[in-house]
């Protein structure tokens, strides 16, 4: 038991250094994905032909596919295919990788939940606007958006918690996350003897930031649930 | 001279046509009701009406001012003016579901208001008064702060023709009302409609319910694969119908009930 409180700073520290660049891959797909997925959604519900075989391929293709797979072609493809390291060195060449692919492979999902809140709004809601004399705009703003952020509250919950654990998959390609930084101590290192209970530990941020969304979420959905539609 | 003119509407969807040359005429105060069987075309004639539908040739006219025809362009804006000309009361309610009875009244009048628009009520407290009065003349004035997941079928029906009637529209469009509606729920709408005629407004009521369109209808149309088969008061139209199309249709309806 000594050695444990002995130890634990040292742990602590490290895994508090891990848990930070998780939080940090969490926050910066969050900020491109989110944006970036409404795009992508008018793409697959656009009237272009072209736009929405394109768009749907890709989406497809995306979503087919282990984002562990996405991860790794991303970051070793164009090393290997054009000689070049793009990314840039280290640490932050994987962070960027990383995050490139998180973008991409989560726009993706995002995009179809987009699309499943929009087209689940009922086509009459627009037609009552329209035959009471409104603009596009005021029904967009006053009568579907709200009933569209309610269609994708839960959805979106579901997924940004699965993004949270997905962060970890950064460990394929060496990003130092927080399951990098617990399972560096299955070796002896920083003067901590080889020991398995930091790699357990880790899991208790994944907990407690899960936990946090969970509740954070469900306040939303319970502050929408004076209305149904 | 009329309120409504309606002339030489016709309406294809791609190659099938869904109405042909449809033509009437309705006075100030005057109920029309429209029957017919199913795919005849009534809804696609009240959504060309609105503007839900573009008609492909024809022209109406509301108090002799020409709001759709062949030299009307029509942009957005002219669309939306030109169709406030005409109310209309869906099938399925098609309610706000976050806003409350009376902010479901009082959302288009406000918004409106905001817009300058030269229809607009004045003041916000004279929308908020009227939106009160159409409230009591639907019979809901209790239930001015319910959302309408708290209402039933017909309480939400009798909403949305408040809120129609808040843009007092010249011409307010019924499409079947009480047609998803339980039986039981039917009677109450139908009052209100009833009620609404004696206070001289002008109503199309697109209907299955014959003993309505009898009771209330100034006028009838039996409407049949796209075009008018037959028009007349409800007497003319129920007890001495010319076409036999319109005998069969009687027939039938007489049946089910
Ligand atoms: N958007 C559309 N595209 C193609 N065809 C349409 C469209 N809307 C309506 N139709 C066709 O037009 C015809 C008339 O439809 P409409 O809904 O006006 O009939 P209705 O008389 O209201 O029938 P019901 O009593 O069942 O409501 C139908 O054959 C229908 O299939
Ligand atoms: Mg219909």
């Amino acid at each position: 038991m000594n050695t444990f409180f002995e130890y634990f700073p040292t742990v602590f520290q490290a895994l508090n250094e891990g848990f930070l660049q998780t939080l940090k891959i969490f926050i910066v797909t969050l900020l491109g994905a989110l944006p970036l997925g409404l795009i992508i959604s008018f793409g697959s519900m656009s009237k272009f032909k072209p736009l929405f075989a394109v768009t749907k391929t890709f989406v497809w293709i995306i979503r087919g596919t282990p984002l562990m797979l996405q991860l790794l072609i991303i970051y070793y493809g164009p090393g290997i295919i054009l000689q070049e390291n793009v990314w840039g060195q280290g640490e932050t060449g994987r962070f960027i990788a990383t995050i490139v692919a998180f973008i991409i492979n989560y726009s993706c999902y995002f995009s179809e939940i987009y699309r499943g809140g929009i087209q689940g709004v009922p086509h009459g809601q627009q037609e009552a606007g329209q035959v009471l004399g409104l603009s596009k705009s005021q029904i967009f703003f006053k009568i579907t958006l709200l009933q569209m952020i309610k269609r994708i509250v839960p959805p979106m919950s579901n997924e940004i918690i699965t993004l949270v654990k997905d962060t970890s998959l950064a460990r394929i390609i060496a990003f130092q996350e927080v399951i990098w930084a617990g399972e560096a101590f299955l070796k002896a290192s920083n003067g901590v003897p080889s020991a398995i209970w930091p790699l357990f530990f880790t899991g208790i941020y994944y907990l407690l930031f899960s936990g946090i969304l969970t509740i954070l979420f469900g306040l939303i959905e319970k502050k929408l649930s004076y209305f149904r539609s | 001279m009329a309120i409504l003119e309606v002339k030489n509407i016709e309406k294809h969807f791609g190659k099938t046509e869904v109405l042909k040359n449809i033509s009437f005429s309705l006075e100030k105060g005057e109920v029309l009701a429209i029957i017919g069987s199913s795919g005849s075309g009534k809804t696609t004639l009240l959504r060309c009406l609105n503007f839900l539908e573009i008609a492909s040739s024809g022209s109406i006219e509301v108090n002799g001012e020409t709001v759709f025809g062949k030299d009307i362009k029509l942009t957005d804006n002219i669309m939306r003016k030109n169709r406030l000309h005409f109310g209309m009361v869906f099938q399925n309610f098609n309610l706000f579901p976050q806003y409350t009875a009376f902010e479901n009244i009082t959302l288009a009048p406000k918004l409106a208001l905001k817009n300058g628009a030269e229809t607009a009520k004045k003041s916000v407290e004279e929308i908020e008064k009227f939106g009160e009065e159409l409230l009591k003349t639907v019979g809901l004035f209790d239930k001015r702060d319910f959302y309408p997941c708290q209402l039933s079928g017909g309480q939400q029906q009798r909403v949305a023709i408040a809120r129609a009637l808040a843009m007092q529209p010249d011409i307010l469009c019924f499409d079947e009302p009480t047609s998803a509606l339980d039986p039981e729920l039917t009677g109450e709408v139908l009052r209100v409609i009833k009620e609404l005629k004696g206070s001289d407004r002008t109503m199309i009521v697109v209907t299955h319910e014959m003993n309505f369109a009898r009771g209330v209808a100034d006028k009838v149309i039996f409407m049949a694969d796209g075009v008018v088969e037959e028009i007349g008061t409800p007497e003319e139209v129920f007890s001495n119908p010319k076409s036999e199309k319109t005998k069969a249709f009687l027939a039938k309806s007489l049946e089910n009930i």
